[in-house]
């Protein structure tokens, strides 16, 4: 097995090599085209009709709403003054997907580093050890991680949020890091460090411009999960004014007695969506590449 | 991942290598060691210690009380119910999941501006959340709010209001959101079967169906080993898209073992002990699956 790392500019462009020629664009051609126009166009509204439907629901009037009658942002409205107010939960949300990040970021890069240049006791089984994360079940973890921030004094903290969902990020993050360091030729640092460069400048001046597409990949994954975790502020968090985003929604639900806000739901889940949406359209070549570089070929 | 790495190549040996060396490795790779540890190594230790003592929710560690936990885990009475219907749930997602990326992927196989569009139009789903998915389809499928809910009312049915119904319209929220994934999943795969080979194929006048079966599918074996393995290891795991959209209902029909961990944990019963033995069974139940699965795919190289 290799590890296949990709080159090229544009993978969602490129990928993969047109195999069968196409037909030559005659009548019978495209006649014979049409139904798998018809058949695959159908595939893709079917994905983007509920994106579109609940966003154009959100603004369109609904009795029992936040928008009675007449288009507009009624229920942004609502979602604003929701309890806490959608800017605390925003807040809570920036706070712990930007820690997310940045901590991502920063070990992974090091952990990479380590890793791919240099060679110490336990560094396979430190390698190991961190892959190993992904096969321990979200639940197993959380429920010791819960008693352990206690006693650390994190309980309740959106950094200790944070600091959990860095740790689900390492085995992506380091795994992407170490094969971003290692498809640089090691000619480049060690000419660096010929000429003087400590190995830390050889990675901050030399190494950590070559390895960028690695770090969009890197950081887009950390944000995209942090943004989007659920699970782990549900079981951390008890303050009604620290809930994240996703969490605050999906209370939203049950704001008066049994009756659910369908509308600010709606704009809810679009004030959620948009910015994965948004990062994903842009940058939609490094997430596709991210992949690309980690799989496996047989 | 792991089984790859296993193999991957160690780096060429450096020309000098001293202490100083060795002590730099371990600074850089410190704030990884120390993350893993606190965060990684302590918790699964203190999950099996936790499993094996009374541990309330609220008054912490009252002592060693093997093997309760484990049969209160295994007595409580959605156990057997949660671990049919998480089983049920992972069979379908995977044959689904895996099977129509697949087709996806073979549609949009070749480039074109079309096939683009299509790939990202599969794609943008997989940018949301789960949890997010789970709330859009909540209101997607409410029988007072969704775009369907004139033709509901009409047939008297609806999405979440029978255990199948709710089955299949969290199956059908899940293929939304990850079949995109899986797709590009097998796009990787497939671009790494050499393009002469097929074209050997046509030369020897072999026909669609049989390029697919004798090439495509042999050849993508280590992608659907792969792709097959996060499926059923994701699925097993289940929770935010039951959480959220069908609250493990209708009549507890749809509960699955996560969920009872979680409810275990911090609803009602709040003992830690307990989900403590519940997660550890998870996590032993599913180290063994993985095993088996790894068994499975190497087994059927050999023959």
């Amino acid at each position: 097995m290799t590890i296949a790392t990709v080159t090229h500019a544009d993978p969602t462009a490129e990928l993969p090599p047109v195999r069968r020629s196409a037909p030559p664009t005659t009548i019978a051609g495209l006649a014979l085209r049409t139904p798998f126009w018809v058949f695959s166009g159908a595939l893709a509204v079917v994905f983007l009709f509920p994106l579109v439907w609940t966003s154009v629901a959100s603004v369109s009037p609904k009795p029992g709403t936040g928008q009675v009658d007449g288009w507009g942002f009624g229920n942004y409205v609502t979602l604003a003054h929701y309890q806490a107010g959608i800017w605390q939960y925003l807040a809570n949300s920036v706070i712990v997907s930007g820690l997310c990040v940045i901590l991502t970021l920063a070990i992974s890069t090091l952990g990479g580093y380590a890793f791919a240049r240099f060679r110490f006791p336990g560094r396979n089984a430190l390698f190991m050890l961190t892959l190993a994360i992904l096969m321990v079940p979200y639940a197993t973890l959380l429920i010791p991680l819960y008693v352990l921030l206690n006693t650390l004094g994190l309980q309740n903290s959106l950094v200790g949020v944070a600091l959990v969902l860095t740790m689900f990020q390492l085995p992506f993050s380091t795994f992407m890091m170490r094969i971003s360091f290692e498809s640089i030729p090691r000619e480049l640092d060690e000419a660096a460090m010929v000429d003087g460069c400590s190995s830390f400048s050889a990675l901050w001046r030399v190494l950590l411009p070559a390895v960028r597409p690695g770090l969009i990949t890197v950081g887009l994954f950390a944000f995209l999960a942090a943004w989007n975790d659920f699970f782990a502020p549900l079981i951390l968090i008890n303050d009604s004014n620290k809930l994240t985003l996703p969490l605050a929604v999906a209370n939203l639900r049950v704001q008066v007695q049994g009756v659910v806000d369908y509308g600010a739901t709606e704009a809810g889940v679009v004030v959620l969506a948009l910015p994965c949406i948004v990062l994903f359209l842009l940058l939609q070549r490094h997430y596709v590449r991210g992949f690309m570089s980690g799989a496996l070929k047989g | 991942m792991t089984v790859q790495t296993a193999t991957s190549p160690a780096p060429p040996p450096t020309r000098r290598r001293t202490n100083g060396h060795r002590l730099r490795g371990w600074a850089y790779a410190s704030p990884t060691a120390l993350f893993v540890l606190v965060l990684f190594v302590v918790p699964l230790a203190l999950v099996f210690r936790m499993s094996a003592s009374k541990w309330p929710l609220l008054s912490g560690d009252q002592g060693i009380n093997f093997p309760d936990n484990f049969t209160a885990a295994v007595d409580n009475r959605f156990f057997v119910d949660s671990v049919v219907f998480t089983l049920k749930y992972t069979i379908l997602a995977t044959i689904l999941l895996i099977a129509l990326g697949l087709g996806l992927a073979l549609m949009v196989q070749e480039s074109s501006r079309w096939k683009g569009l299509l790939r990202t139009s599969f794609l943008v789903p997989s940018a949301l959340g789960l949890a997010s998915a789970s709330l859009l389809f909540y209101v997607l499928y409410s029988p007072l709010a969704g775009p369907l809910a004139p033709f509901m009312e009409r047939m008297g049915w609806s999405f979440l209001g029978s255990p199948d119904a709710a089955l299949a319209s969290t199956l059908f929220l899940i293929v939304w959101r990850y079949a995109g994934f899986y797709m590009l999943l097998m796009l990787v795969g497939l671009q790494s079967i050499p393009g002469d080979i097929y074209e050997a194929a046509r030369m020897d006048g072999a026909n669609r169906w049989h390029t697919f079966s004798k090439i495509t599918i042999p050849l993508l074996k280590p992608t659907l080993a792969l792709t097959t393995i996060l499926c059923v290891t994701g699925s097993l795991l289940a929770f935010e898209q039951f959480y959220i959209l069908t609250k493990g209902g209708p009549d507890n029909s749809t509960i699955t073992v996560v969920q009872l961990i979680y409810s275990v944990a911090f609803q009602g019963q709040n003992d830690l002990g307990v989900a403590a033995a519940l997660s550890v069974l998870v996590l032993a139940a599913l180290v063994v699956i993985n095993v088996v699965q790894l068994r499975a795919f190497r087994g059927s190289d050999e023959s």
